[in-house]
């Protein structure tokens, strides 16, 4: 062999054990120590990364689940069977969670809501629509119809249904708040899934204007709020609940001419499902003929 | 003077990413979001630097000393991935912050060719240890405009609406073909 292949050889490989003891020098003396634990933790996570329980990420979240900074059922994606995970890899009693899924609320879609008279023409996406002219409907409070929720989820849990409104799949919802945060109304909200009764709009406008804007509107009339025994209250002509307080049996839902207060679909008991229909012959027969005559706003632009 | 002029030809007029196409990878794949386009910029440029100063010495003391200078490729992988290896263990231990802000991208960094061809360029220009040190810096400054202009560029792409075939990766190389076209209005300026 000549000296010069030798020589490289020797360099090669001399250079090659020097850096391969340096980095097992290094990683000895260098070696950060970490409670084996975390890294259980962080395994039965979803690791989604999604950062709904608060903290950086599925990692960060098991470190303060460890250190005892955050509750064994903080995951809400992960839900009841994560939290009984985490409690049982870290050693403590699991708490009981209840399942958070995400609720539109806002029942203005195509059918209900009033167009401008000018068409918005442009990128489709509710963030955009919302800066720019907000969008096509009068309603400044409802849903845009865009889809940002649908483009934030994660897991395909929402969709826009054949009314162009955002619906939720609650089979696939994890409660992780992303569609409430892409929507720029903040007309989705987190929810515990068994809650049944909601206000399904959030627009301020007075009685007047509101009827005229959108047929599922909460005009501010106040009747659920008389009868409910302080669990609903009046803020800026749109009702409110408390839950603390809600006991459906009480609430007036007929009463209520716009729908805007009610039970979710299908989760409504059989009386309140009769009444939902016959009220919603009432509607079409009420509220068509006062809200199309009554101002000169449009269905459709053009 | 010479200095100035090895890092502005360095950091725009042969910016590395949009003159020479080195480092095309994490040009196109961070640079989604300026904050972490960021990033990645700084750890390019810490590992640029780092780089250039150790495989500078292991050329000149070793390699053209024995005149193993054909095996510089080599040699330069070898001690740059354990050289990465190392700063990464150490910042985890120096310094918990600096390792979560730099997360994922330092260990990415290793198998980037714009390191590698740092390296083989301050060979072959025959730099000294100054020159290989601010043009390993100017390299590292042109490849974080590069990558922070293309996220601006990027976020603002989010608004826009491309037709679907050019969405994602097409059109973004489409913007660095402009970018480059851009730049290359620098060259011959040095």
């Amino acid at each position: 062999m000549s000296p010069d292949l030798l020589i490289a050889v020797a360099a090669m490989g001399g250079l090659g054990l020097f850096f391969a003891a340096a980095l097992a020098v290094a990683d000895k003396k260098l070696r950060v120590e970490e409670n084996p634990m975390i890294g259980r933790v962080h395994e039965v996570l979803p690791g989604a990364n999604c950062g709904a329980c608060g903290y950086a990420g599925c990692y960060d979240f098991a470190v303060q689940v460890v250190e005892g900074n955050a509750a064994c059922n903080g995951c809400p994606v992960g839900g009841q069977d994560t939290a009984d995970e985490v409690a049982a890899v870290v050693g403590i009693e699991s708490v009981k969670s209840v399942r958070m899924v995400a609720r539109v609320l806002c029942r203005g879609g195509r059918k209900e809501a009033r167009n401008k008279e000018t068409a918005y023409i442009g990128p489709g996406g509710c963030s955009v629509q919302n800066i720019v002219s907000g969008g096509n409907k009068v309603c400044i409070y409802g849903c845009l119809g865009g889809g940002d929720c649908v483009a934030a989820c994660a897991f395909n849990a929402i969709y826009m249904n054949g009314n162009g409104l955002p619906a939720v799949v609650d089979e696939f919802c994890t409660g992780c708040g992303m569609c409430a945060a892409a929507c720029p109304r903040n007309i989705i909200e987190i929810h515990p899934i068994d809650r049944d009764v909601f206000v399904f709009c959030k627009n301020h406008d007075g009685p007047k204007e509101a009827n005229v804007l959108c047929d599922a509107s909460c005009i501010g009339c106040g009747i659920c709020a008389r009868k409910s025994g302080g669990a609903i209250s009046m803020t800026d002509n749109l009702a409110i609940i408390d839950y603390e307080k809600l006991d459906p049996e009480t609430i007036p839902f007929d009463k209520c001419r716009s729908g805007a207060i009610g039970y979710l679909p299908g989760r409504a008991p059989a009386r309140e499902a009769e009444m939902e229909e016959s009220r919603e012959v009432d509607l079409v027969k009420k509220i068509r003929p006062f809200s199309t005559t009554g101002r000169s706003i449009r269905k459709e632009p053009g | 003077m010479e200095l100035l002029l090895i890092f502005i030809s360095a950091a725009i007029v042969n910016n590395f990413v949009l003159a020479y196409f080195l480092g095309i990878c994490p040009f196109i794949g961070v640079s989604n979001k300026v904050s972490s386009a960021f990033s990645m910029g700084m750890a390019t440029t810490f590992v640029m630097t780092m780089a250039a100063i150790v495989t500078w010495m292991i050329y000149y003391l070793i390699l053209q000393p024995f005149r193993l200078q054909f095996l510089q490729t080599v040699a330069f992988i070898l001690v740059i991935a354990s050289l990465v290896q190392f700063v990464e263990m150490f910042i985890k231990k120096a310094s918990r912050p600096l390792y979560r802000a730099l997360g994922i991208f330092l260990p990415l960094i290793t198998t980037n060719c714009a390191i590698m061809g740092l390296a083989l360029f301050s060979i072959t220009r025959e730099y000294n240890f100054y020159q290989a040190v601010v043009f390993a810096v100017g390299a590292g400054a042109g490849f974080t405009l590069a990558i922070c202009l293309m996220a601006g560029i990027r976020e603002d792409l989010e608004l826009a609406e491309v037709p679907k075939p050019f969405r994602g990766a097409p059109i973004t190389l489409i913007v660095a073909g402009i970018m480059a076209l851009a730049f290359s209005g620098f060259a011959g300026m040095i």
